[in-house]
């Protein structure tokens, strides 16, 4: 199969098909047998643009990880108040001035549309580092990546997506890429945070979902939580985040009522929807996530930046 | 002199606006932007009886000739609609309306935090997803939005 990354734009996880997906999980336990100067060999003198206008911790770190990790460099920007951004200099200017310098961008930017606008702009590969509570692409990628590694198959497996499925960009792009997998998923929110219309509409007839309110009530059917924390910053009105904040909480009660094999995923931050004594469980799998989180994005760089591996 | 013709005066110069489907004349102005306040002549009539349609709705801007841009807005809420550009009491252009599968620049998406409503040098471009009910999908947040949302 040729390489359907190769200096592609990775926007939406819906550009990419089921194979396509198998072949960057291929690639990504192919680079772990790697011996180290061939691994380091695969971005050697390639430069990533990591330009990140929302706060990050494990996307930023793990793509810039991940670009060290295959022997390449990254430059960043972190801060707007410290770029020409602060100055009122456009998304247009700063993408051309950044891929005047490097091969690929990363780019995480506040509003959706964001990355389709940079890639349409660059004429290097612009990676969607998240925009918005649009889509997270690469998130949905290492998602998928850690059932398959940690349960060997996605098909018929219950999977619920509890939390802020309204606004958590992460929720759609694991939906529309689950969709290849023939999964059963469950779909827990309060009423105010239910999946978008469109969403729903895009999934018909492509993936099996229902709607809860209660995840009690179905945590003995799953073989998945796929947790989210509801996110104060995306509410337009501070008084309807205070309704709904702390509506669901995973602790060792609950999972009690679950199966011994239930695996607790989150694409964290995590603030109170977790509680800590789930950590040193079996069923906390969130912190495995960011680790497969940097082998999926050095498999991803790679296949971009290079036709054949 | 039929009926129809009686009830909204001829104009001299000026877009006329005919078969608009009965109630939605309304609607057709705030798609256009015609608000009243440039103080031309806008005449509409309402659900006036019609051979073609039973009933219809009639727009008449006086001194505003529509670009064929502006006559997609009108495709979308109105199909039957027909165009009519009038110069010195004549029709000197007539033409249907068609609405194309993407409307570029016609509409701002209402998604306010859509990289298109910032200020980025791009134009906000919507593809039509469904035409009846109208449903439009955002080129950039992916968004899909019903004809109301765009008004």
């Amino acid at each position: 199969m040729t390489n359907p990354f190769f200096n592609r734009d990775v926007i939406s996880i819906r550009e990419f098909s089921k194979s396509d997906l198998e072949y960057l999980f291929k690639t990504a336990d192919q680079i772990q047998t790697l011996q180290p100067n061939r691994r380091s060999s695969l971005a050697d003198g390639r430069l990533l643009g990591v330009m990140f206008f929302e706060p990050s911790t494990r996307t930023r770190l793990s793509f810039e990880a991940a670009m060290l990790s295959i022997g390449g460099q990254t430059i960043s920007i972190i801060e707007p108040k410290t770029s020409s951004t602060e100055k009122g200099e456009n998304l247009h200017d700063t993408v051309k001035t950044v891929e005047s310098y490097v091969d690929l961008i990363v780019l995480r930017h506040r509003m959706e549309g964001a990355a389709r606008y940079a890639a349409q702009v660059a004429e290097k590969p612009v990676i969607n580092g998240g925009s918005g509570s649009e889509e997270h692409p690469t998130q949905a990628m290492l998602d998928i990546y850690t059932i398959l590694k940690e349960r060997g198959t996605i098909s018929d497996l219950k999977i619920a997506l509890v939390g802020d499925l309204k606004y958590g960009r992460t929720v759609y792009s694991l939906l529309y890429g689950l969709a290849n997998f023939n999964p059963r998923v469950f779909l827990v929110s309060p009423p105010e945070l239910r999946l978008r219309e469109e969403a729903l509409s895009d999934l018909e007839g492509k993936i099996n979902l229902s709607q809860h309110t209660d995840l009690e009530e179905i945590v003995s059917d799953l073989d998945v939580i796929y947790m989210t924390r509801i996110q104060k910053e995306r509410f337009p009105d501070l008084v309807e985040y205070e309704k709904v904040r702390g509506t669901y909480v995973i602790d060792n009660q609950l999972l009690s009522k679950g199966r011994e094999d239930l695996m607790v995923l989150h694409p964290l931050p995590r603030t109170t929807e977790i509680k800590p004594e789930v950590d040193s469980t079996p069923h906390a799998k969130y912190f495995n996530q960011t680790i497969y989180g940097k082998t999926v994005r050095a498999a991803l760089i790679s296949l971009i930046l290079n036709k054949e591996i | 002199m039929s009926e129809e013709h009686l009830a909204v005066r001829r104009i001299r110069e000026g877009t006329v606006i005919d078969h608009v489907a009965p109630g939605t004349a309304l609607r057709v102005l705030s798609a256009l932007g015609v608000t009243g306040q440039d103080g031309h002549i806008v005449t509409i009539a309402m659900n006036v009886p019609s051979d073609k349609l039973s009933k219809k709705d009639i727009v008449k801007i006086e001194n505003r000739f529509l670009r064929a841009d502006e006559t997609n807005k009108i495709a979308l809420i109105s199909p039957s609609a027909t165009v009519n550009i009038i110069r010195n009491f004549k029709v000197v252009e007539k033409r249907n309306v068609d609405l194309p599968e993407v409307l570029e620049g016609v509409f701002h998406c209402p998604n306010p935090t859509c990289i298109s409503n910032s200020s980025e040098p791009l134009t906000p471009l919507l593809t039509v997803v469904s035409r009846s009910p109208p449903k439009l999908r955002c080129k950039y947040c992916t968004r899909v939005f019903k004809l109301e949302d765009l008004l």
